[in-house]
């Protein structure tokens, strides 16, 4: 290991704080970074592409312009990570997929201008499910990144390997997309926090689309105050999208307590399927809040068991669309097929996509189909729509809703790979708010232990729309009234 | 849906059976809009540029790209939809249409499907016969695919995402006429408002027509789509042939020969028809919003708003060149031909004080110049001149500062110079000369070795006098004052001689 000794202790405020007070250097940070992703992602496959000389030479100018005295900003000199669906401007952004190897968009996505403009260092891009279309990160074509606390097992998906670098504490935060819960899943199951905000907080111009109804730019960071930063910098409108919301960026909440906070507890999400072990710890941390000065109010939300199947009629049926430009065309790998156009779009997408890719394109081109349309795609928006009306109205009477984030801790490789139902029903917990369009965090609340390890617990706070910096409240309040934020899995001296 | 007249002459009667044969044809036009730049990114948009050079990360869908939707584009449908009488919808949204090209970039095209921006309105024929709308609505176009070199083909994605609007009438129509001035009208319409330049050969304006035929009195019948119309005389000569097809299949009694739903590709140079794709084959497009943009509300503010900017539309010019300037039926189709040629007609009446003069000289002097291959100018738009020259002009003619005949040598001249007229009679002396000395000396000279003349016109038939007239006018160039030419020579005659 080289460079800033004390990096891997730090989140991104403490990091950008020590830079710019000159008690370190970006450079020793990036070479910090850069040292411990050399020496731990062999095994964790976070990462896909690592940018070290890019990443340093931009260290270097952001340490001259420091010397200079010229103005800094938020994140200046802290490394970050994106997951494999963002647009950089000449890096590969393979989405995970064959389909689109060695792709390098022309342009960069603005969100992650806004925290390049910060002074953040982009140092990598992470693998993911091919296309954000998974549980677990196994449906990448590269690589299944794993998860730091048990190398056997996942860090939950899609978006893995942005999850395991901050995990891994890599990076003090990285970007992932949450379509169905691919950022509050992992987030649970690594023990670190995981923002999916309000639909429409976070420009998507520059995120490869896989449900474009349901998609958020969703951050992971290691610390809620963290959390708050990177989100009021990269939230707020944006002209190349038309569905993202004409709001100032995010302006984290003053206040340091949950008093008076009545949180709804939706007994749909303690039912059977979920584990005994991770229930005890969610309760505990309720009980947390309470002690803290929140009110608990039993709620239900009684729409809660159709969610699944709602969201995989939505989102396939997005999907089977937005995948239609990956022809073979414009980008990406070409198969000549039997040369005529058809065949050459049919071998190219034969050839480039994974089978749970095919296997969502196929369900949303039916559900599309005519004469299925209605009974598969009109109702399902109706369903949506009575999901959402739950949450409206439970939140008529509790500023927030508290529940696990997953059902489980996190499972082993290889464990659900065979039966994609049973990956498709460990999101049975984030699904609904991505539905809703809602804001929801999971922040590490305890653990479990399975077969000797320590497995992280994760507890999803979930607010009405718009109420991003109120859920952020409630996450930095618990955690600052709690340990579990301090437990960092030592991973050198894992012994997988 | 039912044709809204069906006038007792209507139809084509076949010579073999005697049976009476009803036409039924409706149309689907698409037209480009003239924005700044294209529906869904701020790409420009140009015809005939080099491929590939006016693109972006939006109209090539890379990865991540959104649409984003462009308020001149909808600004401008918003008018058409005024011009043509047709309600706006209060919410609109738009849909993705799915099939994979490769000239459609995203696999998906971004239309309205359900909901389209506008409903109803038409268009009334000179017949008074009204040709009524189903809706209009917007979409984007799709980009060029290039299979004529060799065995490749080229893309070139500068027309993707150019807006189009896509109006649908109802099968109002019943002879290929009747669809041929529909489309002139729509035309007319669209270039008034500035929607348009509806150029069939630069693609700007695209159509497809469904026919079917039915005995008259009987129901109507399978309908048949046409494509691949490029002119407005293909559209008619389609129309006719597969009129003429469909009666001869179903006169022939062989059910297996029976039009089916199908669309057919109009071949120009067999002016025949080919099975392009069957009922079968139809792509089912799959529908669905489009969730990168949402439903819209049209501002009644906004709407309102668009009509007000509405200029005079050619029917109702056509009427007022009558009734306020005394013009034939002729000459005002003539000058409402196009906006920019009756704001130019308008403009000269203005500036000449003179109505019918302004309608003579551009409906004969201007309109000829432009079809001459000689003439760099082929528009109203391109001339080298402003309507004040012309104005001035027919002020030159009017005061008889030069005579007519010689007015056209000088509108020639500010063709090709783009002079002002006092300029071209300044230069080229062509000014009419009244100098009684000057015409003397002209006419002393064509006198000379005259004898017959002079002798006739002492005899009393002053009309001899004529045959003087051209040798003076050519020394003179053209300038002389006639009237002034022939009472000098009648006084040289009738006193000196």
């Amino acid at each position: 290991m080289s460079g800033f000794a004390d990096y891997p202790k730090l989140d991104a405020t403490s990091l950008a704080d020590a830079i710019v007070s000159k008690r370190t250097s970006a450079s020793a940070v990036v070479e910090a970074a850069l040292a411990r992703i050399a020496a731990l992602d062999p095994r964790l496959s976070a990462f896909h592409t690592v940018l070290g000389d890019a990443a340093r030479a931009r260290a270097r100018s952001l340490d001259e312009a420091l010397a200079k005295g010229e103005p800094t900003g938020r994140l200046h000199g802290v490394p970050f990570a994106l997951k494999s669906n963002m647009c950089v401007e000449g890096v590969e952004t393979n989405c995970g997929s064959k389909i689109l190897a060695g792709y390098r968009p022309p342009y960069t996505a603005p969100f992650v201008q806004r925290l390049l403009d910060e002074g953040a260092v982009l140092v990598g891009m992470t693998h993911m499910d091919e296309f954000a279309m998974g549980s677990s990160g196994e449906n990448s074509a590269y690589a299944a990144a794993r998860n730091p606390w048990d190398l056997a097992r996942t860090p939950g998906g899609s978006s893995s390997g942005s999850c395991a670098a901050v995990a891994a504490r890599f990076v003090p935060f990285s970007l992932g997309s949450d379509t169905g819960g691919s950022v509050r899943q992992p987030a649970a199951l690594a023990g670190i926090v995981g923002f999916k905000p309000t639909y429409g907080r976070i420009t998507r111009y520059g995120l490869v689309a896989f449900g474009s109804s349901l998609d958020q730019v969703s951050p992971f960071t290691r610390s809620s105050r963290d959390m708050e930063l990177v989100m009021s910098v990269i939230s707020g409108a944006d002209e190349h999208d038309s569905t993202c919301l004409d709001l100032a960026p995010l302006e984290p909440e003053r206040s340091d307590s949950v008093r008076g906070l009545r949180l709804g507890v939706p007994k749909e999400y303690f039912a059977s399927g979920l584990d005994a072990d991770v229930r005890r710890e969610v309760e505990a941390a309720i009980g947390k809040l309470v002690e803290l000065g929140a009110t608990t109010v039993p709620i239900e939300l009684p729409h809660t068991e159709y969610a699944i199947p709602t969201y995989y009629v939505v989102a396939t049926a997005e999907a089977s669309s937005n995948l239609a430009r990956y022809d073979g065309i414009r980008y990406g790998p070409r198969k000549p097929g039997d040369g005529s156009l058809q065949g050459m779009i049919a071998a190219t997408r034969e050839a480039g996509f994974g089978p749970e890719v095919k296997r969502r394109i196929l369900l949303g081109t039916y559900v599309l189909s005519s004469g299925y349309y209605d009974a598969w795609y009109v109702r399902a928006l109706k369903v949506r729509r009575l999901i959402r009306n739950d949450f409206d109205r439970a939140f008529e009477s509790v500023d927030l809703v508290v529940c696990p984030t997953s059902p489980t801790a996190a499972f082993k490789i290889g464990e659900k790979a065979d039966d994609p139902v049973a990956m498709y029903l460990s999101d049975v917990m984030t699904v609904p708010t991505s539905l809703a369009g809602l804001p929801a965090v999971s922040v590490p609340c305890g653990f479990v232990s399975l077969e000797g390890k320590r497995l992280p617990v994760g507890l999803q706070i979930i607010g009405p729309s718009l109420a991003d910096a109120r859920v952020l409240r409630a996450a930095r309040v618990f955690e600052s009234a709690t340990k579990h934020q301090a437990a960092i899995y030592s991973l050198e001296g894992a012994g997988a | 849906m039912s044709p809204t007249t069906s006038a007792p002459a209507i139809g084509v009667v076949s010579k073999k059976t005697g049976v009476r044969w009803i036409p039924v044809i409706g149309l689907e036009v698409h037209c480009q809009l003239k924005t700044e730049t294209k529906l869904f990114c701020s790409c420009r948009y140009e015809f005939g540029a080099s491929p590939n050079t006016l693109t972006c990360p939006v109209c090539t869908a890379q990865p991540g790209a959104l649409p984003v939707l462009n308020r001149e584009a909808l600004a401008l449908a918003v008018r058409v939809a005024g011009a043509l009488g047709a309600d706006v919808a209060a919410r609109t949204k738009f849909d993705r249409k799915n099939y994979f090209y490769c000239d459609l970039p995203k696999g998906y095209q971004i239309s309205q499907y359900d909901q389209p921006f506008c409903t109803g309105g038409g268009v009334t024929l000179a017949s008074g016969k009204r040709v009524r709308l189903v809706r209009i609505h917007l979409e984007e176009d799709a980009g060029k695919a290039i299979h004529d070199r060799g065995d490749m083909t080229l893309v070139d994605l500068n027309r993707a995402g150019v807006p189009l609007i896509e109006s649908v009438t109802h099968a109002d129509m019943q002879t290929s006429d009747e669809a041929y001035e529909y489309l002139t009208a729509l035309k007319e319409i669209l270039q008034y408002v500035g929607a348009s330049d509806c150029d069939m050969e630069k693609g700007s304006l695209r159509c497809d027509v469904n026919v079917s035929v039915h005995p008259e009195g009987e129901g109507w019948r399978t309908k048949v789509e046409l494509k691949n119309l490029n002119s407005f005389k293909n559209v008619k000569d389609a129309i006719e042939h597969e009129i003429e097809r469909q009666i001869e299949a179903y006169e022939s009694g062989d059910k297996s020969k029976f039009p089916v739903q199908e669309t057919r590709l109009y071949d120009a140079t067999t002016q025949t028809t080919r099975t392009m794709r069957s009922k079968e084959d139809a792509h089912d497009y799959r529908y669905f919003p489009e969730p990168d943009l949402v439903p819209f509300h049209l501002d009644p503010a906004f709407v309102e708003k668009q009509r007000s900017m509405l200029p005079e539309l050619p029917a109702a010019r056509r009427a007022r060149y009558q009734s306020q300037f005394g013009l034939s039926a002729y000459d005002a189709g003539v000058l409402t031909s196009s906006r920019a040629l009756a704001d130019f007609f308008e403009t000269t009446v203005k500036l000449s004080g003179n109505p019918k003069e302004s309608a003579n000289w551009i409906a004969n002097g201007v309109l000829a110049n432009l079809s001459d291959p000689a003439i760099t100018a082929k528009s109203v738009d391109e001339l080298p001149f402003r309507a004040h020259d012309l104005a001035e002009l027919i002020e030159l003619v009017a005061n008889q500062t030069i005579h007519n005949n010689v007015g056209r040598t000088v509108l020639r001249g500010m063709f090709e110079s783009g002079k002002s007229p006092r300029q071209i009679v300044k230069e080229q002396g062509l000014e009419q000369v009244s100098d009684e000395g000057q015409l003397e000396s002209w006419c002393r000279e064509a006198l000379v070795g005259k004898d017959k003349v002079i002798a006739d016109v002492k005899a009393g038939k002053t009309k001899a006098v004529a045959a003087l007239m051209g040798p003076v006018m050519k020394a003179s160039k053209g300038s002389a004052n006639p009237q002034k030419v022939q009472e000098i020579l009648l006084r040289i005659i009738q006193t000196e001689l």
